[in-house]
Parts: structure tokens; sequence; C-alpha cells
């Protein structure tokens, strides 16, 4: 199967990754044979066949609404990048 | 005495009846890592100050008698379990300095039961590899063979414990990475039911198919560490609220009227090794002559297993590690303008190759136009592939197959190929979609001299059959007992 390099620059992009242009030509060929080995899922006739998405078969767990363990603030800022008086700080995002 | 050869049931004799100390034994672990680390790489981080303390406390808690059966003992865990205080990479450059604020729950347990931590131990970046060659750190070489990779992801477990760099250690298991590494490494290594243990404090990869569990140099030590980290846990939301039954106390060794399935689709694929299958063989013999009865099963959908969870497995990580942007933790990129740059930078600074390669595969799949064809279509091949072990297993109490096609491979054989490396998990992903428990046992040796694991693979929960049915072949046989010849 064919990836074209825009096709990785757009899925790049959705994945926020910023791929240099030696990559994008690499990960065209590899994401395309990848992809052309898993069609062969097509031979699989799953009409009507309901879609896993958890091995174990479990209802929605649900808890009480109470107070329990959590972490102090300063331990929940502790290993950002960038904090400062209790708040994380991010780059500017409205121009 | 060479105390750090022992196994963690010698050992829990040995500090029971006083015989020695775990200060002693954590010396002795600890001196064996300064002999043979520096041929091995196993860990990312050891703890020795923090081991001494342990050991320390532990024996204060021997002295009164109120020791349990792992007091004092030394293990390593896999570098993306969460250790309160102490750095937690997952091999990445993106988590480099990361000091997880709370304890895992299987740390928790293993902290109770007065466990040493010794070290945190290599792996393939965040799981994605089965050779550690992807960890962002270095790699991990094979302690039967310098010149080959010990499996992965959990690599670093395996070779740690296969170095006696430690009694017994933790890793995970995604769709094999437990299992490969052990046969790789010539150690035991369980992946248990899917919610057995608790993910809490896991650093997620794939969230359906990731699992905890211990890899040990025999299947008594297996089960005592199962036994420590199993159980319901309600911060984990998957984890399952079944019984836990007492898996050491469960080793009989008797396997009379045990029903072994003999999958023909694992047995008869092209590229099984000679070595690997003549292996196998001779252990079907052992247990055929032990009064095992075989069953000739099918797993029919077995060869669409790789192509489904390389699509399901790189979409759940995809998304699950859209977490790292930046901000609340890990590496962010100083040199970014705005937000949307500093994303993108932190993101491609931060992960390795084959973990972006998994994003693009997984963001691929999951878009807009190729949802259905992709990650529903292999969703639909996951029930099929459950249903097949349902199927079986209404046949027979376990299923025997080998792991890896082939003994550990060298260092870059398989790394420039990603489609040839995934082709290399055939044998283990399946358990990891279908959620059943498999072990890998130690059954035989390359002319080469490389280690080769038996895989039994169990009912949902039924981790106890195959545990003893592996610590049967284990009284057989004593390919467990060899050492690798890491001369340091």
């Amino acid at each position: 199967m064919k990836i074209s390099r825009e096709e990785v620059l757009h899925v790049a992009d959705l994945a926020r990754l910023t791929v240099d242009d030696e990559a994008v030509g690499m990960f065209a060929e590899q994401l395309g044979s990848i992809l052309e080995y898993v069609e062969k899922l097509g031979a699989v006739d799953t009409s009507g066949i309901t879609p896993t998405a958890h091995a174990v078969e479990m209802a929605n767990a649900f808890r009480k609404d109470d107070t329990t363990h959590h972490l102090q603030r300063d331990a929940a800022l502790a290993n950002a990048p960038e904090a400062e008086e209790g708040h994380f700080i991010v780059p500017k995002v409205i121009e | 005495m060479e105390l750090h050869t022992l196994t963690i049931h010698e050992a829990a004799r040995l500090l029971g009846t006083r015989e020695i100390s775990a200060a002693e034994l954590t010396h002795a672990v600890l001196e064996r890592i300064d002999a043979v680390e520096p041929l091995v790489d196993a860990y990312i981080t050891v703890t020795k100050d923090a081991a001494k303390a342990a050991a320390d406390a532990a024996d204060r808690v021997i002295a009164k008698g109120e020791a349990g059966p792992l007091c004092g003992i030394p293990l390593a865990i896999k570098d993306l379990i969460c250790t309160r205080d102490i750095k937690t990479t997952c091999a990445s450059k993106m988590l480099e300095n990361f000091h997880p604020p709370y304890d895992a729950t299987v740390m928790e347990k293993l902290n109770a039961a007065g466990a040493v931590l010794v070290g945190k131990a290599n792996m393939d970046e965040f799981a994605m590899g089965s050779s550690t060659e992807n960890s962002g750190i270095k790699p991990t070489k094979n302690p039967w063979d310098l010149a080959r990779v010990p499996g992965g992801s959990s690599g670093g477990s395996a070779a740690c414990v296969a170095a006696d760099m430690c009694l017994g250690s933790l890793g995970s298991d995604t769709g094999g990475s437990i299992r490969q590494p052990a046969s790789h490494c010539g150690v035991v290594g369980i992946k248990p039911t899917y919610g057995r243990v608790s993910r809490f404090g896991l650093v997620a990869f794939a969230s359906s198919l990731d699992q905890i569990g211990p890899l040990a140099k025999d299947v008594t030590d297996a089960a005592m560490l199962l036994n420590a980290i199993s159980g319901y846990d309600p911060r984990d939301s998957t984890s399952v609220n079944q019984p836990v039954p007492d898996y050491a106390a469960g080793l009989t060794g008797d396997i009379k009227g045990l029903k072994i399935g003999i999958p023909k689709e694992y047995h008869t694929g092209e590229g099984i090794a000679e070595a690997v299958s003549s292996a196998i063989e001779k252990a079907m013999a052992v247990f055929k002559d032990a009064g095992a009865e075989f069953v000739e099963i099918n797993l029919p959908h077995t060869d669409y297993a790789v192509a489904a969870y390389y699509v399901i497995a790189p979409a759940e990580a995809s998304s699950n590690l859209a977490r790292y942007d930046g901000v609340k933790y890990g590496l962010r990129d100083p040199q970014s303008r705005g937000l949307r740059d500093m994303y993108n930078n932190t993101r491609s600074k931060g992960f390795g190759a084959e973990v972006q390669r998994r994003f693009l595969l997984g963001t691929y799949a999951l878009s807009a136009g190729y949802y259905d064809a992709y990650y529903k279509k292999a969703s639909q091949v996951r029930t099929l592939i459950k249903q097949d072990f349902k199927n079986a297993f209404a046949a027979c109490d376990l299923i025997l197959a080998p792991v890896a096609p082939t003994p550990a491979f060298k260092f870059g054989e398989n790394i420039d190929d990603p489609l040839r490396m995934y082709l290399s998990d055939v044998f283990t992903l399946s358990a990891n979609l279908a959620g059943v428990p498999g072990l890998s046992v130690p059954c035989g040796f390359s002319k080469e001299g490389l280690p080769i694991g038996l895989q039994l693979m169990g009912n949902y929960f039924d981790e106890a059959a195959i545990l003893n049915a592996a610590y049967f072949f284990e009284q057989q046989t004593d390919f467990h007992k060899q050492k690798a010849g890491l001369m340091p």
C-alpha cells in the first residue's frame, strides 16, 4: 500500500509531531508496508460481529462520590517543566 | 555460598532460619550488580542506598518474627511502574527526570511485604518493542550472549534475573513483553489474566492489553510474586474482583488427567526455528510420559492476530500518550514559540522513532474515513480471536505452544524492518488480545547455547493451572537451573 508524504505529514500533525524531511520518506515507506500487511484483515468475514474493546467483560465501575486519597498540590506540580504560585505555566495560548 | 544466585524461596527459608540476614543478601546482590551490570546494562537506576535501608528494615521485621515470604528479598522493577520519589523513565527522554509522587499498587503491595527494591529495569521505550533496542537510554545485552538482544520490552527485567542481579522482577506484557524476554533469557515469566493485577501506577501503553507480571528464576518464585501482587484494586476500574488462590501452595506437580491443547496453527507455521520446534516436541514428550492427554485444537484466527494487534495497540498508544504535552510533567522544549509549536517540538524531541511510528500508525487507523476499515475491523477480529480461545478451553485445560519463533536474535538484525520485528510476536500477542494468562518456562537450548521457552496459556483467571503444569515440567528437567556463563 502506498502512503504519500502528504499523508504522513497530515497524520504527524494530528499526532502533534514534527517530522523532518528524511524521516517523512522513511515513515511513508514503513507505514505503507505495515498497512499493506494489515489489509489481510479484509479477508475475515466480520459481518454481525460485535467489536471487542476489553478482553474481560465488565460493567461500569462505579464508586461512591467520597473524598479519598489525593495528591497534594505541591506534589502534583513538582514534576512540571514550569510552575509558579500553585499553577502550571504554559506558553501564550491566545495571540 | 553465593547469595545472589539464590531463588526467592531458598532465600526466604534461609532468612527465616536466620542463617543469612536481609542486609547480607542485599549486599551480595549489589556487589553482583557492580560486577556484571557494566556488561549487561539491565538497569536504568540502581537504588543502592534505599535498598540498604529497606534491607535493614526487613531485618527488624524478621527479628520480630513478623516476616512474610518476600520480606528482605531484593527485586527489580521495570521502569514504567511508578515508584514514589524514585525516577521512573519508561526508558524515554520524555520522562528522563520524572519522579512519581505516588507508588503503583503493585509497589505498595511489595513494600508492605518488606521486599527490597534494588533498581529500575531497562526496557523498550514505553514498552514498544521486542528487543530493548528501542530504549531511549541504552540497549540491554542478553546475559547468555552479549552480542544478542535479551528480548523485550521487559528485556532489563529478564536480563537482571538471568544475570543474578536480583532474585526476581516485575515486568509488563502488552503483546508478549514478559514471556518473550523470559524465553530469550532462560527465566520464568507470567502474564496474568487481564484484570488480575492492578494497573494503577503502571504507565499506560495500550490499556486494554497491558498487564503487570513477575519474572523469576523458577516457577515457585513466580507463584510467590504473583501471590503478592494479585487482587482487586478499586483504583483500577478494569481490575477484576475475583478470589485469588494461593498460587505457591497450588504447586503440587500432579498433572494426571491434564488435557493439553495443541493448536496446529502454533506448531506448523513457517519461520519456526528447528531448535525451537525440537525443544517443544521434547517438552511435549515429558508431559505425555506423565499421563497428560493431548487434544488437537484450532485457533483459526491466529494468522490475523499480528495484523489486529498492530492496529489496536498503536491506536490505543496514540491516544494514551497524547498526555505528554510538555505541561504537567516530563520534557518541554524550551525553544518553542507558542503552544502548538511547544507541543510538536516537545513530542518530536521526547519520543524515539518506534514510539513516533506507532503514533502515526495509530492516528492513521483512528482518523476520519479510516476508523471502520482499521480500528473497528481489528476490534471485530479480536472478538473472533477471543471466541477461538473460549472454544478451545471447552476441550482442554491449557494450551501448549512456542513463545517465540526463534531464540534471541543479534543486535541490529530486525531493527530496520519494523514489520519483521512485529511478526516475531506472533505466538504471544493473541493471549493479550483475548485476555487469557500465559507463561514462559525454560524448555531447552539451541546449538549456540541460547535458552528456549515453552509457552503455556490458560483459561481466564486460571493462572494456577499453567503454573502447576510448568512446575511439573521443572521437576522433570533442569533447564531452569542452567546459568548464563557471564564472566565479570
